[in-house]
């Protein structure tokens, strides 16, 4: 125990990630292909006829299209009015064939994932990265001993192909089309996402990843995930998100679909930190059944706007739902992220652990909702919120919403806002910290927490890009 | 040459209200100095103003280190220049582990131009020199993961300042009651802790109720403080005699003082 001290878990952190930028730009402009700007049957037509898909998924895309123009835009959350539908790009191709190797993909792209540090990532801990580069899967490996047992991790283009059956049985099952708005567009146009399924009893045990990057101007992202962990088995799902700055607005509106079945276990863990122009609007859900755990680790950093609201249907008894988020809004960027939770069998219980930072201007929103259907006895709910406000310029606001049509249930909220104190600063300070130091300090000590949840390399960058925003902030 | 803190006719307020009034005090690297008086005299006060505290109002007098105007730095700045300050009541940081924060604290302080962002000491070295310094002081290596005085005990806050001192190797450690609210092993502990870390590069300052940190510490110097002055200056037998007789002596001799302390009583 006496050599064990905690700094040695932190001795490779400083490695690695001293290159890390989340601004810069590669110029690519090798598209295979790239739709018009704008939104009609005739580009959801063309994306589906690229896509060589089969009737039926054209037939879903073109429906859900009718179900996003009769759909009205939400009137709470963030200002999302302002988006042009009509100037966005929704579907590109940056490169001809789904990659197999690293080796193998284009050099400009293989550029910008050295950048952000992926090959050595890989090397010490991926077991199979998926990288989405703009609309399409480029690049996927998974290790041969997953395959051996099964476990199914492709992009869902290629799994709609390959796995037709398995496919159909869950896609648009968990999110409907005309759940809202943002799915139904989702539906319409979708592009790439990660496919992934366990067999019953597969326990993966290292993470598996994805990075995804909008890259370029105009151009939207309309990843679509799906999950299936199956009975007794578990499994860690990665994704991060880093995008270049631009000038114009961009659009990411992704669906994430998570079945967990009796006994499994599953974590989704999200690292997102898109650049100030972006909307941000997602929907992810996970069924949980019987006596299974669902879990969301949701880190959202950046972007113009975030909507997100993960959420947990706990479907059978026994199953447990948790949700940890970190927001960070800076200068211009409004975070209304949360959680929802909806308890749909008895002895079923659910966790949200909140925490938000706002400064320079930054609003940070919760909204969450936790539901208990009737006949749902012995639920338990807990959610903490706890908000960080770094200076008297940003806002900070919580929207907990529960709804209860049985009452021998347990919820409990808890909410703090706090500032950071004066006495804290000046105590770093007078240890040599700058004031910007012993802020970035607090910060990351109000959100470790979370990041202890984060696989290590996450963790190392979720601090830094911290550090980043809190750098010439103060003084 | 040792180096010197000097502080002359400081004078300082809060909202507006006089707290010292006229302070002068020089301490020398390799000295002790203890500084006595009653409650609310300004002994805490004077410790903040000389780290820094961004709550007190200069309004007159200087504080020098060989000659470096102290008031115009910020306390991070205060920190590199070799001053420390062992709080009376440590300040909790959630989150943040010791070994993150004492691995920050020394590379600034021992690398007073470090920036932001720029490189840490090498981890080895200050895992092995953290280790060394915690076994001694007798805290548990532990404590080196986790957070930042977060559920420590009195005793537990008091060590964790004690270390800091010993890695900061300030030249000037003022200690703010270092003593108060311990049992009488952990002052025993604190004292010998203070006792191997001064030598000829450490003035030290040590504000006190009580004598039993003196022991180990034997002052070369004893202040009296009454209502924000220093009235009287003497030996380590004025700390003996304070402890035994109080404080009564004192005001009989310095009576313009002792009514100004009265009013304030009074009036609060």
């Amino acid at each position: 125990m006496s050599t064990d001290l905690a700094v040695q878990e932190r001795e490779d952190q400083d490695v690695g990630v001293g290159d890390y930028q989340f601004g810069f730009h590669d110029p690519t402009d090798k598209y295979v292909f790239k739709s018009r700007r704008g939104l009609d049957r005739e580009i959801v037509y063309q994306i589906s006829e690229m896509k060589k898909e089969p009737k039926w998924m054209r037939d879903f895309r073109i429906s859900s299209l009718e179900t996003f123009f009769q759909k009205p835009m939400p009137s709470w959350g963030g200002a999302v009015e302002e988006i042009d539908f009509q100037n966005i790009f929704y579907y590109m191709k940056a490169a001809a064939n789904l990659e197999k190797s690293w080796e193998d993909v284009p050099e400009d792209i293989r550029k910008t994932y050295d950048r952000l540090g992926i090959p050595e990532a890989e090397k010490k801990y991926l077991a199979g990265v998926k990288a989405q580069y703009e609309s399409e899967v480029i690049y996927g490996s998974l290790q041969e001993d997953l395959a051996k047992q099964g476990v199914l991790f492709t992009d869902t283009d290629s799994a709609l192909r390959d796995h037709p059956d398995l496919f159909r049985e869950y896609f648009g099952k968990i999110i409907p089309p005309n759940d809202n708005k943002f799915a139904a567009l989702n539906s319409a146009v979708w592009s790439g996402g990660s496919f992934i399924y366990v067999p019953p009893g597969v326990k993966i045990e290292f993470p598996l990843q994805a990075y995804f990057r909008i890259n370029s101007e105009n151009m939207g992202q309309f990843e679509r995930t799906l999950i299936i962990v199956d009975e007794g088995a578990s499994a860690h799902y990665v994704e991060g998100c880093t995008a270049p700055t631009y000038s114009s607005e961009s659009l990411h509106s992704a669906v994430v679909e998570i079945v967990v079945k009796r006994g499994g276990r599953f974590r989704y863990t999200t690292i997102q930190n898109w650049s100030n122009n972006v909307y941000n609007l997602v929907t992810k859900r996970a069924m949980a059944y019987g006596d299974s755990l669902m879990e969301w680790v949701d880190g959202n950093l950046g972007s113009k706007l975030t909507m997100k609201y993960p959420a947990i249907y706990l479907m059978e008894p026994g199953a447990r739902g948790e949700t940890l988020s970190i927001a960070f809004a800076n200068d211009g960027q409004h975070q209304d992220a949360g959680a929802k939770m909806v308890h749909c069998a008895p002895n079923t219980s659910s966790r949200v652990v909140s925490k938000s930072i706002s400064k320079g201007g930054g609003r940070a929103s919760y909204r969450g909702l936790v539901k208990v259907e009737k006949g749902a006895t012995n639920c338990k709910s807990n959610v903490v919120c706890d908000a960080l406000i770094l200076d008297s310029k940003s806002r900070s606001d919580t929207y907990p919403y529960i709804e209860a049509e049985d009452d021998q249930i347990s919820l409990e909220h808890e909410a703090s806002v706090s500032k950071i104190g004066e006495e804290q600063l000046f105590y770093l300070m007078s240890r040599g910290m700058t004031e910007a130091e012993a802020s970035a300090m607090i910060v990351t000590g109000f959100i470790e927490p979370l990041v202890k949840e984060l696989p290590m390399e996450y963790a190392v960058e979720m601090n830094r890009l911290i550090e980043l925003q809190m750098e010439g902030s103060v003084g | 040459m040792s180096a010197i803190l000097k502080i002359s006719d400081l004078r300082v307020a809060v909202d507006g209200k006089p707290i010292l009034k006229g302070v002068n005090l020089e301490i020398r690297q390799g000295e002790i100095h203890a500084l006595m008086g009653p409650n609310g005299c300004g002994k805490s006060t004077l410790a903040y103003v000389v780290a820094g505290h961004p709550k007190y109002e200069i309004t007159g007098g200087a504080i020098e280190l060989d000659g470096v105007n102290v008031l115009e730095l910020d306390p991070c700045q205060r920190a590199r220049l070799g001053i420390f300050l062992a709080f009376q009541y440590p300040v909790t940081i959630p989150g943040v582990k010791v070994s993150d924060f004492l691995r920050h604290a020394v590379s600034n302080v021992r690398n007073p131009d470090r920036k932001e962002g720029e490189g840490l000491i090498p981890m080895k070295d200050f895992r092995k020199e953290l280790k060394d310094r915690m076994s001694e002081i007798d805290i548990d290596s532990e404590f080196a993961r986790r957070y930042l005085n977060d559920g420590f005990s009195g005793g537990e806050k008091k060590r964790m300042e004690i270390l800091q001192l010993s890695l900061l190797r300030p030249r000037f450690a003022i200690l703010d009651e270092t003593d108060s609210g311990l049992d009488s092993d952990a002052v025993r502990a604190v004292s010998e802790g203070i006792n191997k870390l001064h030598g000829p590069h450490m003035g030290v300052l040590i504000i006190t109720h009580h004598e039993r940190l003196l022991e180990f510490n034997k002052p070369s110097f004893t202040h009296v403080m009454l209502a924000g002055k220093i009235v009287e200056t003497g030996d380590a037998s004025l700390a003996h005699d304070l402890h035994a007789n109080g404080y009564a002596a004192v005001r009989e001799r310095h009576p313009t003082e002792a009514a100004e302390e009265q009013a304030v009583t009074v009036k609060e």
